[in-house]
């Protein structure tokens, strides 16, 4: 199944004025300390890194650990200048790699 | 003379008046905030895997049904009795006979991700309106049986569901209250399975709690018991998908 990720941005920006960006990726974020009903332990498999670019350069990035709850949730505060385009990738164990991009328009 | 006459009928409606209430309203303030707020919401990315199900396909949901929200008001009839297959179907199990009489797609495994996906979807459109299970000959055998089932004690705990809740509905078993087990917001995101669920999940979940024999998915014995528990939720306002702890 194609990853999925869910990116809210508010429907107006205004230039200078702080905006929330809030980003969802579907994953499991197995821990590694859980069995399965056999016994056998359940591999570590998480999101490590979550990075937001504007136009290239990291604006928002998050290291995530065991803890973290499946599908993690990041809601983060950004202000921008100008237009541009915003990017978003999680990578993880197992070579989970997910990007998404969204236009930013500064009205 | 008049204002009493007022006074007895306020004190009679306050008697009458429906002392049930829904998990929702009985969960912490910051899970409340988490189910009412739809961007926030853990179930958001079901819900996007739902809508992209439900156009998929040459034979898709679309192709039939136009848009998830024709189907506003579906899901508070639930579970039906399918006259064609003599069989009891809640929502995810008219999901799947759709599925494979009508797309002839093999059906899904239980708790498939896709197949809980359109359920909240399915389910979502109909938010706010009462819980209206239908009526029938064969509903009401069911509901009967599922009402000795629900007041049956059972299991190595030797633990009926009513004498959880229905007798100690607002007291705590550990940490967590003990909620009136009412059937409104199912599909559920349960945090604790860190995912989407049915009610089948859920009472499963129960009936491994009390060191119960676990019945099968889609057995009687369940559809029996959902069709008793959506006829003591009748009337409530749905709000699916929920958010439980």
């Amino acid at each position: 199944m194609a990853t999925r990720a869910v990116i809210t941005l508010p429907a107006a920006i205004k230039a200078g004025v702080a905006f929330e960006v809030r980003a969802t990726v579907a994953h499991a974020m197995e821990t590694g300390y859980r069995t399965s009903d056999a016994g056998a332990r359940l591999p570590r498999d998480i999101v490590r890194r979550f990075e937001c670019r504007l136009d290239g350069d990291i604006v928002f990035a998050a290291d995530l650990f065991a803890a973290i709850s499946a599908n993690p949730y990041l809601a983060f505060w950004l202000r921008a200048a100008q237009s541009g385009e915003l990017s978003f990738s999680w990578r993880g164990d197992n070579g989970f790699e997910h990007r998404e991009t969204r236009p930013l328009t500064i009205a | 003379m008049r204002a009493a006459s007022l006074l007895l009928l306020a004190l009679a409606l306050a008697a009458n008046a429906d002392e049930r209430r829904s998990g929702r309203d009985t969960m912490s303030v910051a899970l409340r905030a988490l189910q009412a707020d739809d961007v926030q919401h853990p179930a958001q990315l079901a819900l996007a895997l739902g809508r992209e199900q439900w156009s998929a396909g040459a034979k898709s949901c679309a192709s039939c049904h136009g848009e998830p929200d024709a189907l506003r008001g579906a899901a508070t009839r639930y579970p039906a009795w399918d006259r064609g297959q003599s069989s009891f179907l809640d929502l995810p199990g008219r999901i799947q006979r759709c599925r494979v009489r009508h797309q002839q797609q093999p059906a899904w495994a239980p708790e498939a991700e896709p197949l809980l996906a359109l359920a909240a979807l399915v389910a979502q459109q109909s938010r706010g309106l009462p819980l209206q299970p239908p009526r029938g000959p064969e509903l009401d055998a069911a509901a009967k049986r599922g009402e000795r089932l629900y007041t049956t004690r059972i299991g190595a705990l030797n633990l009926s569901c009513a004498q959880c809740h229905d007798e100690r509905a607002g007291l705590r078993l550990g940490g967590s209250l003990i909620p009136q087990g009412h059937v409104d917001d199912y599909p559920v995101y349960r945090l604790e399975w860190q995912s989407l669920g049915s009610l089948q999940r859920r009472l499963r979940g129960c009936l491994s709690g009390v060191r119960a024999k676990v019945w099968a998915w889609d057995s009687a014995e369940l559809l029996a018991l959902e069709v008793w528990l959506s006829r003591r939720s009748a009337g409530m306002a749905m709000q699916p998908p929920g958010v439980r702890p």
